[in-house]
């Protein structure tokens, strides 16, 4: 059998470049978790179904167990370890610090990096499925409750810190 | 310190809503979970689960991926480590343990071999192409109440009661509910896979395994192994969620070890997600007779409560569906039954509030139907059974604030405005209801010990092998031990999850936190006694036993309102509200927390949650997140959740347990609810769209 074709990339991670010499079949978390050290995107299906791999590929959300590595080379991956530069915590962050919006914290990586993502798909116009306007030239949609339960479906928190982490989003968003 | 004596204490800490302590690296990416820990050296290990569900396994085929690469080998029945059959926890010995002792396969998923690699890919690629195979025998895992293998459950707990003339009293009285309920198979689900990486250093095993206990599995599994306790290390810095499925020596656990032990490095093993569905502890399925009897005026004259549940026949365990009937409701007469039916299925074992979400959603279901029958307010109904003693044991209440919670509940929700009939509400093309119901959850504390160092900095080290599975442990008990120490909570190094740090008991039956609380309350008394010792060490296993018999619970009322659109039967939850008599709160802020996750749990079981099983193979049809629903966003209204003034007695600090209460009552709520809005009962969960709109 041949199946340990590898080869060799670069990836970015949070403003580094990685030389990496890769299973072809490693998905992009288990680059990032095994290979460049970042533990923060979480594994909790492999399948994606659960949004805890979340991360951020050229600033889009991405599901990271369902990317192959090899794929993500050139591009900007940017992960939970990446959201606050320089030490300082993005507001965001100090959002679900402060209002608990986790317990376990172990989908927290992937709810902030998909909210951070969703934030910007909505500034970009993007409507969604409880979108009542979807006129492409109508303003864009308001960001409230409904929508941002809507956009972040796809990130499961089984600890119910669900209405906090939309409490912390929806005060971002302001 | 005296059992019953403790008084609050006027310090700072306890009752301040304060942020986590690990928040800040739980929102960099910096909190470490098992999988998470770098280990120098490191094998995988894919594990392969049996796809029939009795039979015996005829042949495993490891030449055929021997050669694979990065292949280091597979281990199976043919050549693991022989284990200790006493090996078991507090049901007794555990069959479900024995991993790989014989070619007996006794439920799907069950897992029949571990193979190694160097990387995760290359030890999967072999697992999945890893020839076995089967002599399939019939399976059995159709559960119901009258099934023939059916027999009464072990009584270690939930035993059997008669109270009065239960026959006697539904015939004298004016209004008889007599109906069925059933929950399905529930998973735990929580979103962390469970996985171990074991290692040998020197004589010594080291684990770091994401667990609720590390200490009393670090026991377990030196039984198992047949190891000295002192030779078996076990860590687990953070937990992602466990309730209930991390309780146990987990499969993830027993196959590093056998692997680490085997090639002689560190393995990893974490099991793949419908693994997890496959493998570890679910919540069995219950079918529930209830009959309660009440006069004209609403007074309860019996209840009958007659309850099974399925489980294996590897391993004890007891679902105790009827526990709140004994306690709840005053009633002259009450009798419980509780029958055990073991099937092919994999062990069952406590998911979070086990015994009490399914029971309840029985009892405060018929209590609903009783006030139907009655033409009277469900909540009026509840008032006017509040006992004054326990209506089983006889014995006082250490304190109960129940009828605090109905109340106030009741106020904030606009309960007085209903129109108690149903389907009388409509909004556009929307069917709306409203609904109640009313727990109660057992609290207490188990056996735990405790240190504590004065260190010269005039700092304190704390030291409980305590975990946090995100309950907010650390947090509650650094509040705990400042107030005892009577210090701010900056003075307080507190150190958790290692096993190595003493016997205590896991983080389960809403009893982590007073557990460990009080063994810390206690040394920080000997700390502060007269000879002021450098290092103390307490250990309450003496002081439990003092604890004078009391009937200890928190309550909690709650009230929801749904949607049922008739068109396509999707029922939606749009206010959800929770009122909580749980003690002392240590921290407000996390405690709402956990009681709002609790109810997002209850949503979950009511309208979601269904462990699908085939009856022709015998196995799961959804063990994935995709198949398998649990509440996403878009299913969760904003909850509230508060708590009325309560205080237990007889624990240090006067917390009663916030853990699981939150789960307990919610399905019952939003199941009277669809009731109110449609007027068509749900007695089976969950209440899928099929079972809406007909009967
Ligand atoms: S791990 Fe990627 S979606 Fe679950
Ligand atoms: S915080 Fe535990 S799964 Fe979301």
């Amino acid at each position: 059998m041949t199946n340990d074709t590898r080869s060799v990339i670069s990836l970015r991670v949070n403003d580094a470049t990685h030389r990496l010499c890769l299973d072809n079949r490693r998905t992009l978390l288990d680059a990032l978790r095994e290979d460049t050290g970042h533990t923060g995107p979480k594994k909790g299906c492999d399948h994606g179904q659960c949004g805890a791999c979340t991360v951020l590929l050229d600033g889009r959300r991405v599901l990271s167990c369902l990317t192959l590595a090899v794929t993500a080379e050139g591009a900007e991956v940017t992960t939970v370890e990446g959201l606050a530069g320089d030490g300082e915590l993005r507001p965001i962050q100090q959002a679900f610090v402060r209002l608990d919006g986790f317990q376990c914290g172990y989908c927290t990586s992937g709810q902030l990096c998909s909210a951070v993502g969703m934030l910007a798909e909505h500034a970009a116009g993007w409507p969604s499925a409880v979108t009542a306007d979807l006129c492409p030239d109508g303003p864009a949609p308001a960001l409230d409750a409904a929508e941002v339960r809507e956009r972040m479906s796809g990130n499961l928190c089984r600890c119910g810190a669900y209405p906090s982490i939309v409490r912390a989003i929806l005060e971002e968003a302001r | 310190m005296n059992a019953e004596s403790s008084v609050p204490t006027a310090a700072g800490a306890v009752g301040v809503a304060r942020p986590r302590v690990e928040g800040r690296a739980k929102v960099t990416g910096g909190a470490r979970y098992s999988a998470d820990e770098p280990v120098p050296g490191l094998a995988f290990g894919a594990v392969v689960v049996s796809t029939i569900t009795r039979g015996r396994v005829l042949d495993i085929d490891v030449a055929a991926v021997q050669d694979m690469p990065g292949v280091l080998g597979v281990i199976d029945h043919r050549n693991a480590p022989r284990l200790n059959p006493e090996a078991g926890h507090f049901f007794g010995p555990d069959g479900g343990l024995r991993l790989l002792q014989d070619d007996v396969i006794p439920h799907a998923g069950r897992p029949i071999a571990l193979v190694v690699g160097e990387t995760p890919e290359q030890a999967y690629a072999a697992a999945q192409a890893l020839p076995v195979v089967y002599d399939v025998r019939p399976h059995d895992t159709e559960f119901f109440f009258g099934h023939p293998a059916g027999r009464p459950a072990s009584a270690l707990f939930d035993g059997p009661v008669d109270v009065g003339d239960v026959d006697a009293e539904l015939a004298a009285s004016a209004v008889v509910v007599d109906e069925r309920y059933g929950t399905p198979e529930e998973h735990c689900s929580a979103m962390e896979p469970h996985s171990a990486t074991a290692w040998w250093e020197g004589e010594r095993l080291q684990a770091v395994d994401s667990n609720q206990g590390p200490y009393q599995i670090a026991v377990t599994l030196a039984t198992l192994f047949c190891l000295p306790p002192e030779r078996v290390r076990i860590r687990v810095e953070h937990v992602g969620g466990g309730f209930g499925s991390k309780g146990m020596c987990g499969p993830q656990l027993i196959l590093a070890v056998m692997a680490a032990t085997r090639f002689g490095r560190p393995v990893r093993v974490t099991l793949t997600r419908d693994q997890v569905f496959l493998a570890t502890a679910q919540r069995p399925a219950t079918d529930q007779v209830i009959r309660i009897g009440a006069d004209a005026d609403g007074r309860l004259r019996a209840i009958d409560h007659v309850a099974a549940f399925e489980l294996s026949p590897l391993a004890e365990y007891i679902e105790g569906c009827t526990e709140l009937t004994k306690t709840l409701y005053a009633a002259p007469a009450i009798r419980t039954r509780l029958t055990a039916v073991p099937l092919d299925i994999l062990p069952p074992y406590s998911m979070r509030a086990p015994g009490a979400a399914p029971g309840s959603f029985a009892l405060e279901s018929a209590m609903d139907e009783l006030a139907e029958r009655l033409e009277m307010d469900p909540l009026e109904l509840r008032l006017r059974n509040e006992p004054v003693v326990g209506p089983v044991s006889g014995l006082p209440f250490s304190s109960r604030n129940l009828v605090a919670c109905l109340r106030q509940g009741a106020r904030r929700f606009g309960w007085a405005d209903r129109d108690h009939r149903p389907r009388m509400r409509r909004e556009g093309s929307l069917l709306v209801g409203t609904g109640l119901a009313a727990t109660s959850f057992s609290t207490g504390a188990f056996p735990s010990t405790a240190s504590i160092t004065a260190e010269p900095d005039g700092t304190f080290t704390v030291v409980v092998a305590a975990t946090d599975l995100g309950t907010g442990a650390r947090t509650a008990l650094t509040a705990i031990a400042a107030d005892a120490l009577e210090v701010g909570v900056e003075k307080i190094g507190l150190r958790i999850s290692d096993s190595d740090l003493g016997p205590a008991w896991s983080a389960g039956g809403s009893r982590g936190t007073a557990s460990w609380a009080w063994a810390i309350t206690e040394a920080a008394a000997k700390m502060r006694g007269p000879e002021r010792p450098a290092t103390v060490t307490a250990d309450t296993a003496h002081l439990l036993g003092e604890l004078p018999s009391r009937e200890r619970h928190a309550y909690s009322a709650v009230f929801a309102e749904v949607t049922v659109d008739p068109a396509t039967s999707e029922v939606r939850v749009r206010r959800l509200l929770g009122l909580f008599a749980v003690g002392r709160v240590i921290n407000p802020l996390m405690a709402r927390s956990q009681v709002i996750g609790g109810m997002v749990g209850g949503l979950s079981m009511a309208l979601h949650e269904e462990g699908v099983r085939d009856p022709v193979s015998g196995r799961h049809v959804n063990p994935d997140f995709a198949g398998y629903h649990i509440a996403a966003h878009a299913d969760v209204p904003d909850i509230e959740a508060e708590f009325v003034p309560d205080h237990e007695p007889g624990l240090p600090m006067g917390v009663k347990g916030a853990g699981e209460i939150g789960n307990v009552g919610t399905a019952a709520a939003i199941a009277n609810a669809v009731w109110h809005a449609t007027g068509v009962r749900q007695r089976q969960l969950p209440i899928r769209l099929d079972r809406v709109l007909e009967d």
